[in-house]
């Protein structure tokens, strides 16, 4: 009896050692759930930033036409002068799950990411910029003609 | 078998621009399959990683909302020609690939 009890006292000791070690790696694939899966602009946007202060900032640019017939393919270029930038963080407020994708930039990046992204109606795109810790936004309405979450 | 991925890049004045595009359904679950009638389940790459010389440059988390066969381009400093550039990605379904090339 004693022999299982110290089995059963050993195995239970290495689960917990186990979840200790793999807390460390899934932190380092840091896919944020909560926010990706969020169906309203504002909880994705308090998920993802932990409801840090945004600022507006005319420093942030996104490239992308105000009409768009086809909301499937929706080309996308964010550009920033500020500096020490972070990360480039995409949402756009009326698609099911508003955060569309998150660009972590190194620092010998240029503040600049282009992509093409869905849309499936017409919302404003929210781009925001990580810089020296703070988060900067800025954004742009566009009509979508035909939705692109189909 | 074909890579799922074309990797090109550009260097002038010290800046290595790199675009790539990534051969992927990105099915956001919403889309009706016309021959079955049913839903297609959620289908789309969630991370893409960019190397540098074997260091990470440019990671990105993507929802299902980036269009199919994504396109992907951004721009860093301190490439020379003939660095070794990787791209890595993984989907929803731990489908992986990658494709290394060197810098031109």
């Amino acid at each position: 009896m004693l022999r299982r009890d110290t089995l059963k006292y050993l195995a239970s000791g290495s689960i917990v050692l186990l979840s200790g070690l793999l807390k460390p790696i899934t932190a380092l694939a840091k896919w944020n759930d909560d926010a990706f899966s969020a169906v309203d602009y504002d909880e994705a946007i308090a998920a993802y930033f932990s409801n840090q202060e945004i600022k507006e900032s005319d420093q942030i640019t996104i490239g992308v036409h105000s009409v768009v017939e086809n909301g499937a393919v929706v080309p996308v270029k964010i550009k920033t002068d500020l500096p020490n930038i972070e990360s480039i963080t995409i949402f756009v407020d009326k698609n099911p799950n508003p955060l569309i994708a998150n660009f972590d930039l190194f620092p010998s990046c240029v503040g600049f990411i282009s992509t093409r992204i869905k849309i499936q109606q017409s919302s404003n795109i929210i781009a925001t910029v990580k810089s020296d810790g703070k988060i900067f936004s800025t954004r742009k309405f566009i009509e979508v003609h035909e939705g692109g979450c189909g | 078998m074909t890579s799922s991925i074309r990797l090109k890049t550009k260097t002038s004045n010290g800046v290595t621009t790199v675009r790539a595009i990534i051969r992927h359904p990105m099915e956001t679950g919403f889309r009706i399959d016309s021959d079955t009638s049913e839903l297609v389940p959620t289908h789309h790459i969630n991370n893409v990683t960019v190397k540098h010389n074997g260091s990470v440059v440019m990671s990105c988390d993507w929802s299902r909302a980036v269009s199919k066969n994504p396109y992907l381009s951004f721009m860093f400093k301190g490439g020379n020609a003939g660095d070794k550039l990787e791209l890595a990605w993984r989907d929803n379904k731990n489908n992986t690939d990658s494709v290394e090339t060197l810098i031109v």
